[in-house]
């Protein structure tokens, strides 16, 4: 109990502290300005949700080999942490946008590939509401699942070769590339803030889902009797 | 008793029965069509828009017919539990799908291409130079669409509310097929026609892509 | 047409066990049914005998436990069977055949893909043994349920089985039906083949049994191999 609260603190004040660090420590950006600093976050869930929806992805081929129902839990969870990122990913990129282009939403290559996987992972949890017994579900969504993270590099790729022919704004000037050494500094410290409230998210959300698990086994074998 | 020769079996199966009936085959064509001429009252098909947004309309309209016709493929199977009697009878359950997504690639090509003149000429534009490398983009993206909508469509047979969710399913995962053909077809009805063979080749790599992961997992999309 | 030539085999379960979520199908089974036994499966609906079938046919995986065919040409390990494995025919419930195809269609759609030499010839023949020659050319659509059953039968009788599972196999089936299907297993049963059934009533067909098998809630509670008698095992005057 203590070591969660412990965790929780520590991840808040790195999450704060990433905060602070894009508010102050980061040199403003020339031509954006104030509204450029999303960027920390915006990029930082970026990845952050690929990490997520990687682990889903292995948790998937391992429950499909294995089938331990531990790795359809970290599944699930993974999906939906990932999901989590991947909300706040879309989100802010219009509110980005807005201020330093006039318009909500550009067809920008990486945004436009994250709202194609978000709505990949939306389906994935879709469907294992819609399968009723446990196993069933797990293996499905699993193969469902692979099926879905062999598609991203197949998205990323068709979206940035096609899409992205006519003049647009580029959202983050390619990651990394060109960027002020302190704002590389910034970036990468709101990337290990991100994964590490990640972990935090993915460990409770863990927890919650072998409880769930085991609820729904002891209300099974209830009913059956 | 070889891979090759239970998916030929198989596909003759698939082919017999749909010709019989020929329910898959019209009911697809018709539902295109509607969509085709739907879309055409959206905007004013002068000969610049249409050669512009006409392919991505057609593959949209392709892509989501492909989607409610590929809803029986593996729930005809549930009939009677021909499925048990297939699994008992081959002799690696890849070629239950091979068959099926070969059977599935004809029924989409034939569509396409009955449908194609008929798209010429509702939005006036000559296909005919062309012709032969329009089948070749047709076959490289339906491949690919039935190639997944089969795996998808063993998936959704085993969920609720099966017609909406393969739909739900396919169609995100489809998008690399959709963007990449499109773009292809775009080339290839430009005034001055070309090949965009850095597309063809994208298609040719989601096929092996698809049909590897269907080769693996098969077996387990088919389990009890 | 049921040659000689069957190989014999016997069924080997060990500590199968089958979980639906928290419900279990089938607990801790194990039994081994010796090459040529004609064993009764019986007991109320849900104690499992499906289940255990389908798994013995190799259609559910089970979650734990294994299955094994000692005696055949290749051993079965858990859920998956090599090439050339015993010729295992299981017939149940549902026609396993294709409505939309002929009688005729649908045999030799399966005779090719078991790996039937001749698969005309071994049609034509099973289709006159069953009974079905004058309907080769309708569709299963238009049989009857007695039809179907034939059908089921000839369709699992096209490799000489070794192994023949039968789930429910004389439902709906009238008398002289059930007297046809009783002399079949009875000729399988003569030439050697393992034959595992769970029957709904007592008849002729159930009195083919060399052993009976009593399951309730997914354990064996009765085995006429252990002493008890054939008329405990099968019950069939109990509720189901």
């Amino acid at each position: 109990m203590w070591r969660r609260l412990i965790g929780g603190l520590a991840v808040l004040a790195l999450v704060g502290a990433a905060a602070y660090a894009s508010f102050y420590i980061a040199p403003e950006e020339r031509t954006m300005g104030l509204v450029q600093r999303i960027f920390y976050l915006h990029a930082a869930c970026g990845l952050t949700m690929f990490t997520g929806f990687f682990i889903c992805f292995c948790s998937n081929i391992a429950y499909v080999f294995w089938r331990n129902p531990k790795s359809d839990a970290l599944a699930v969870s993974a999906a939906e942490v990932g999901l989590v990122f991947s909300t706040v990913n879309l989100v802010t990129g219009p509110i980005w946008a807005h201020p330093a282009w006039g318009i909500w939403w550009t067809w920008d290559a990486r945004l436009t590939s994250a709202f194609v996987l978000w709505l990949l992972y939306i389906a994935y949890l879709l469907l294992r509401t819609l399968v009723e017994e446990p196993e069933r579900r797990a293996l499905l969504s699993a193969l469902f699942g692979i099926f879905a993270f062999l598609d991203v590099p197949l998205v990323y790729g068709s979206i940035r070769w096609w899409r992205t022919q006519h003049p647009q704004p580029v959202l983050m000037g390619g990651a990394g590339s060109g960027l002020e050494p302190t704002m590389l500094k910034v970036f990468f410290f709101s990337i290990l803030a991100m994964h590490a409230l990640m972990v935090l998210l993915l460990v409770d959300r863990y927890g919650l889902e072998k409880m769930r698990g085991e609820a729904e086994i002891v209300r099974r074998e209830l009913e059956a009797a | 008793m070889s891979v090759l020769s239970n998916t030929t079996a198989l596909l003759g199966k698939e082919l017999r029965t749909e010709f019989r009936s020929r329910e898959l085959l019209t009911t697809t064509i018709v539902f295109i069509l509607i969509v085709l001429v739907l879309f055409s009252f959206t905007f004013d098909p002068t000969a610049g828009e249409s050669r512009r947004f006409g392919p991505g309309l057609l593959w949209l309209a392709f892509l989501f017919a492909a989607s409610l016709m590929l809803q029986p493929c593996f729930l005809r199977e549930l009939n009677n539990d021909t499925l048990s009697a297939l699994r008992l009878s081959v002799s690696d359950p890849f070629a239950i799908f091979l068959a099926k997504l070969t059977a599935n690639t004809i029924f989409l090509l034939l569509t396409e291409l009955l449908l194609l003149p008929i798209f010429a000429i509702l939005y006036n534009i000559p296909i005919a130079a062309v012709f032969g490398q329009l089948v070749l983009v047709f076959f490289l993206g339906s491949l690919g669409v039935a190639t997944a909508g089969t795996a998808l469509s063993a998936i959704s047979a085993q969920a609720r509310m099966r017609e909406l969710m393969l739909p739900l399913l396919l169609l995100p995962l489809l998008t690399p097929v959709l963007v990449a053909s499109t773009e292809v077809t775009i080339g290839l009805l430009d005034r001055q026609p070309f090949v965009q063979w850095k597309g063809v080749g994208f298609l040719a790599v989601f096929d092996i892509v698809f049909l590897t992961a269907l080769w693996i997992f098969g077996e387990y999309l088919l389990e009890e | 047409m049921i040659s000689a030539a069957i190989s014999p085999t016997s069924i080997r379960f060990d500590d199968i066990e089958k979980r639906y979520g928290g419900l279990y199908a089938l607990r801790r089974v194990s039994l081994e049914i010796a090459a040529g036994e004609c064993v009764v499966l019986a007991g109320r609906n849900g104690s499992g005998k499906t289940t255990l079938l389908r798994i013995a046919a190799q259609l559910v995986r089970p979650s734990a436990g294994k299955l094994t065919f000692p005696g055949a040409a290749g051993e079965a390990r858990n859920g998956r069977s090599p090439n050339g494995s015993a010729a295992t025919a299981y017939v149940a419930h549902a026609t396993m055949v294709y409505d939309e195809l002929t009688a005729e269609e649908n045999l030799i759609l399966f005779a090719r893909l078991v790996g039937v030499a001749a698969p005309r010839q071994k049609v034509d023949a099973l289709l006159a043994e069953v009974g079905l020659a004058a309907r080769r050319d309708s569709l299963v659509r238009t049989f009857s349920r007695g039809m179907r059953q034939r059908m089921a039968i000839a369709r699992a009788l096209l490799r000489e089985p070794s192994v023949l599972l039968l789930d429910e196999p004389a439902t709906g089936l009238d008398v002289p039906a059930t007297a046809w299907l009783a002399e079949t297993l009875r000729r399988l049963r003569d030439a050697g083949c393992t034959m595992l059934m769970s029957l709904h009533g007592e008849t002729e067909i159930s009195s083919l049994a060399t052993r009976g098998i009593r399951l309730d809630a997914g354990s064996v509670v009765a085995d006429t191999q252990r002493g008890a008698s054939f008329t405990s095992v099968l019950k069939f005057a109990d509720a189901s």
